[in-house]
């Protein structure tokens, strides 16, 4: 087991000319949940999609658990997990249906498939959906079938875009929980808009703007210096 | 890892009522063909006695049918070829295949191979109506056995040429005109050429098809399907290659 999960070396993607992401170096140990803020159009889902191998980076190298992407991406891809914006569901599935593909995608054997499904569905509250088509469920239910595809496979490296959107009160603190129950054996990044969101769940926080890191601090640092997340964001981003 | 995805093809096919619907429809189609080429074999069975080396059940009845079911596997092959990626990219669901510990190539033959399995049913059902004639007399398992393959394999290229179309557009509604247009302009595209042995003869899936059709299992023909059928596959591949590469 390696401490460090993830690390990035001078990231970048253009788009033709336009650059979207710049030299992003960033470096996860295990058990850490960073947070990744920015307004909209700073980049964060372009960085997402380029740690889960969805996108290729026009420069720059991306090693997850010491294994790198660019390289070997199917053994690298097996360590990840990832929720995009739009959670990825076959409307027409089960739940169990759906999770059990997710699990046999992500190469888990014919024996453990079933305790991971059990588990999957028990971490997300889940239990009683199993035979519930997806396309029936609520948003926030479809977010958690979202979300337990995602740790299905156990991954060392767990990536959220914006997972509490579109989410009541309550749900919204229960994928917190969530997600703070999967920072301690793993490592997660989550991206949001919601400050406090990052206050409350998050080890360390980045912002970017304009396809830049501009801020990066563990939230202990924060708070000994006493500035707010909300005045530090204001500041650097606007 | 190809397994887990024609498991899933298979599954979101068979989950729909369209897979059945097209089902119960080839069989219909096809045995409206069939009754009728019998009916008729039937007919002028005893002045084809009096010919000299008269063509048997196989050739009257059989070959028809198959040339029938070509036309049909070309109007249908759109309607199953055009949700297999333009809806994944639609339901943001290539997302969940891209993360996956699984190679492109692995994607794209896993849903190639779903395709062709529901392709194989149809054709099995096609194998057992003509068999039905056995019980009437003999049948030309030679004859029989090309015409499978030719299906077979025209249902192969018909079902890549759909599957790259796919990948070009979010919309399956567009990927499906798109597969029947390319598709319809393939078969006929001989009609244009005057002379017999014109290049566009070469071109023509329907003029392959033709050969197994008549019983010739040509080395050519056969060439000529497996690297339409590869090439398309290929073109896919590299299709959502580049979109990870240039986004």
């Amino acid at each position: 087991m390696t401490a460090t999960t993830l690390s990035t070396q001078n990231l970048c993607r253009n788009y033709g000319s336009h650059i979207a992401v710049r030299d992003i170096n960033l470096q996860l140990q295990r058990g850490e949940v960073l947070g990744l803020l920015g307004p909209n159009g700073a980049g964060k889902t372009t960085t997402m999609r380029m740690l889960t191998g969805n996108l290729a980076p026009s420069a720059g190298s991306i090693e997850i658990c010491g294994i790198d992407l660019l390289n070997k991406p199917q053994e690298a891809k097996a360590h990840l997990g990832f929720l995009p914006e739009i959670p990825p569901l076959y409307q027409d599935m089960t739940v169990d249906e759906f999770l059990l593909f997710a699990a046999r995608l992500h190469r888990l054997s014919k024996p453990k498939i079933h305790t991971a499904l059990g588990d999957a569905k028990q971490r997300c509250g889940l239990e009683d959906r199993g035979r519930h088509l997806i396309s029936t469920l609520s948003k926030g239910f479809q977010q958690r079938v979202g979300i337990a595809q995602a740790i299905i496979h156990n991954p060392d490296v767990i990536i959220l875009d914006e997972p509490t959107v579109g989410l009541d009160p309550n749900q919204m603190r229960e994928i917190r929980k969530l997600v703070r129950e999967l920072g301690v054996s793993s490592s997660v990044i989550l991206s949001t808009h919601i400050l406090s969101e990052v206050e409350n769940i998050c080890d360390r926080v980045q912002i970017m703007h304009k396809g830049s890191v501009v801020f990066d601090q563990t939230m202990a640092e924060l708070q000994q210096q006493g500035t707010s997340l909300e005045m530090v964001f204001t500041q650097l981003t606007q | 890892m190809i397994v887990t995805i024609v498991r899933k093809e298979l599954n979101m096919l068979f989950t729909s009522p369209l897979a059945w619907i097209l089902l119960a429809l080839i069989q219909l189609i096809l045995t409206w063909a069939f009754l009728g080429r019998l009916d008729a074999f039937l007919e002028i069975q005893a002045q084809l006695l009096q010919i000299e080396n008269p063509p048997g059940v196989t050739e009257t009845i059989i070959s028809p049918v198959f040339a029938m079911a070509a036309i049909v596997f070309l109007m249908i092959t759109p309607l199953l070829s055009m949700r297999l990626l333009a809806e994944e990219r639609r339901n943001h669901t290539l997302t969940l295949l891209m993360s996956a510990p699984i190679s492109m190539t692995d994607i794209i033959v896993g849903k190639f191979l779903g395709l062709m399995i529901f392709f194989a049913m149809v054709i099995a059902l096609i194998v057992a109506l003509c068999m039905s004639l056995l019980l009437g007399g003999a049948i030309d398992f030679g004859l029989l056995l090309s015409n499978t393959m030719g299906l077979l394999l025209v249902a192969a290229c018909f079902s890549a040429l759909g599957l790259y179309i796919s990948s070009l557009t979010a919309q399956p509604v567009i990927a499906a005109i798109g597969a029947l247009g390319v598709l319809l302009g393939l078969w006929i595209i001989d009609l244009a050429a005057g002379e017999t042995n014109h290049w566009l003869h070469f071109i023509s899936l329907l003029k392959h098809f033709e050969n197994f059709n008549q019983g010739l299992i040509d080395t050519s023909s056969i060439a000529y399907f497996i690297l339409f059928m590869t090439t398309f596959l290929i073109l896919t591949i590299h299709r959502l290659d580049g979109e990870r590469l240039h986004g």
